[in-house]
């Protein structure tokens, strides 16, 4: 049983469900090996959680498939990423317009320094986009879509600034939906927040995997177990176990993944 | 027990000794503008400002030198604007970090530091001479904008180096190019720190007299400059001017032109700050 679903991940026959690829991936840091090697497939439409302890690549990883780490100076990359089965690091990619369908949440919320609405209307206005009418709907729709539309409908033209941190960080996400990604990468996008806060957050991921593929890094366990379908655990650069959520945390195959959620390390 | 009285005693005496420090600068800018105003203030009228240069003291004005000075501070601002802001622009977000980078780093806070009169045998060669201006105001303008432009760029790097690097990441993160995140994030976020930087470059410039000297400034100009290819004259030069004739009715015009001339970069002082803190609480 637990071998059929180990299988069903890496199965390449099944590409359609395969939203998102890793192949043979090694990423450096002037000489670091930050990534020793990784193959990974990611499910369309699921919640998958990268977890391990500080300093293990999951970040590093994550930020590939927006190509996040192309400004890191010393940054070089080996293998391949794919998302929907295209090479998303040849030389032709137009790396703006992958990003728009790969969205991302940082850890720390980062409005830009103007008004809510300006926040939110940003990622469609640098497209081009100049139609009021349609902006403001596309800021509604994606406000309400995280359930902060009725927190801030009179206060629009406020600055995002005086927002509380988990209104923020909504917010940010809010921005990320407006320009419609298929995909959603967040960064530990609760360890800024209260509790009450990443409740809020961690509901509105589980609406959102509806629509969205979404990639979550986090410190926190129990977090991972909540939300995700999928687990991946690293360690020192390398996966070393990946599996339905459940299964990894319930019965994990590997030693190290079982001494990690247990915490007797990291 | 001994030691600690004596390091309570070394303690007070650095105490009194700091505030002595401070007070002697204070206390001597403050008898300078004070004998100043007392020489000047009565000097100070609508006729002074609006009155053409004169022979006679008592008729003489600030007009020409003002307008020159306005004119020369308009041309800078013109020059050294784009230029400085583009290069600084160039510097922080696209210049790959390496030894050349920071070797032009360094050099471009050298030149911070070159004596302004370097700057006067520059402009002298290359704005009056070789590109045939003349000892305009152009020249003029030209020869302060490449004085104040080191100071121009240290300063916009610093305000656009103090907005977050989550802003850019944001930005990037949805699309953005590169260009659209300096024009649409970090030029509006810096925007308070660089007109900071400008406005103290500027009231710098403003106070420069040798450099002007040496490409050929006028110590008297009968008009006011109407174009950037006129001869002019400005306030600094003016009061040297007034300062070194022998009748004593010229001193006191110097020491009310000084008045206006201190008024000028107060007043340009007081718009920076103004605005810094403006910027401090929006970023905040």
């Amino acid at each position: 049983m637990t071998q059929q679903v180990n299988d069903n991940i890496v199965d390449k026959s099944i590409k359609r469900v395969h939203k998102l690829e890793a192949k043979g991936v090694k990423v450096f840091y002037d000489d670091f090996e930050a990534i020793k090697g990784i193959d990974m497939q990611i499910k369309a439409n699921k919640v998958t959680a990268f977890i391990g302890p500080s300093g293990c690549g999951k970040s590093t990883f994550l930020r590939l498939f927006n190509r996040m780490n192309d400004y890191v100076d010393g940054f070089r990359m080996e293998g391949e990423i794919l998302i929907d089965g295209e090479n998303i690091y040849k030389k032709k990619v137009n790396v703006e317009q992958l990003r728009k369908q790969v969205g991302m949440v940082f850890q720390k919320p980062n409005p830009f320094p103007k008004s809510i609405y300006e926040n939110v209307a940003y990622g469609l206005k640098i497209q081009g986009i100049k139609d009021k009418k349609y902006l403001k709907e596309k800021v509604e729709d994606s406000l309400k879509q995280v359930a902060l539309w009725d927190e801030v409908k009179d206060d629009l033209n406020k600055s995002a600034m005086a927002l509380s941190g988990g209104q923020q960080q909504r917010l940010c996400i809010a921005r990320t939906l407006a320009v419609e990604p298929s995909i959603i990468l967040m960064d530990e996008p609760t360890s800024a927040l209260d509790p009450l806060s990443t409740a809020k957050i961690e509901e509105l991921i589980y609406e959102l995997k509806q629509k969205y593929t979404i990639v979550i890094v986090t410190h926190n366990m129990q977090q991972a177990g909540r939300i995700s379908d999928y687990t991946a655990f690293f360690y020192l650069g390398e996966l070393i176990e990946y599996d339905k959520s459940k299964k990894l945390f319930t019965n994990p195959e590997k030693q190290q993944t079982e001494n990690y959620i247990t915490g007797r390390f990291g | 027990m001994n030691n600690i009285k004596a390091n309570r005693l070394k303690d007070q005496i650095f105490k009194f000794w700091g505030i002595a420090c401070t007070l002697l600068g204070l206390v001597l800018l403050a008898i300078f503008i004070g004998s100043i105003l007392i020489d000047g203030l009565q000097r100070i009228d609508w006729d002074f400002i609006t009155s053409l240069p004169s022979r006679k003291a008592e008729r003489a004005g600030i007009y020409t030198a003002l307008m020159g000075s306005v004119w020369v501070l308009v041309l800078t601002t013109i020059i050294a604007l784009p230029l400085g802001i583009a290069a600084a622009i160039y510097l922080e977000e696209y210049a790959r970090k390496g030894k050349l980078s920071s070797l032009l780093e360094v050099n471009i806070s050298n030149l911070a530091g070159v004596p302004s009169i370097i700057y006067g045998l520059l402009g002298l060669e290359i704005f009056v001479r070789i590109l045939e201006m003349g000892s305009s105001v152009l020249a003029g303008s030209f020869t302060l904008a490449l004085l104040i432009l080191p100071i121009v760029i240290v300063s916009t790097r610093e305000a656009i180096k103090a907005v977050p690097q989550s802003v850019r990441d944001g930005s990037f993160a949805l699309g953005a190019s590169k260009w659209q995140t300096v024009a649409r994030q970090l030029l509006p976020a810096s925007f308070g720190g660089i007109l900071t930087g400008v406005i103290l470059a500027l009231s710098r410039a403003v106070g420069e007299t040798a450099p002007l000297i040496v490409i050929g400034a006028l110590t008297y100009v009968p008009f006011a400059p109407e174009s950037p290819m006129d001869e002019f004259s400005v306030l600094p030069i003016q009061i040297f001017n007034w300062i070194s004739r022998p009748q004593e009715g010229f001193e006191v015009n110097a020491a009310a032109a000084i008045i206006i001339l201190l008024l000028i970069t107060f007043l340009m002082n007081g718009i920076a700050v103004f605005f810094r803190n403006k910027w401090q609480k929006k970023l905040g």
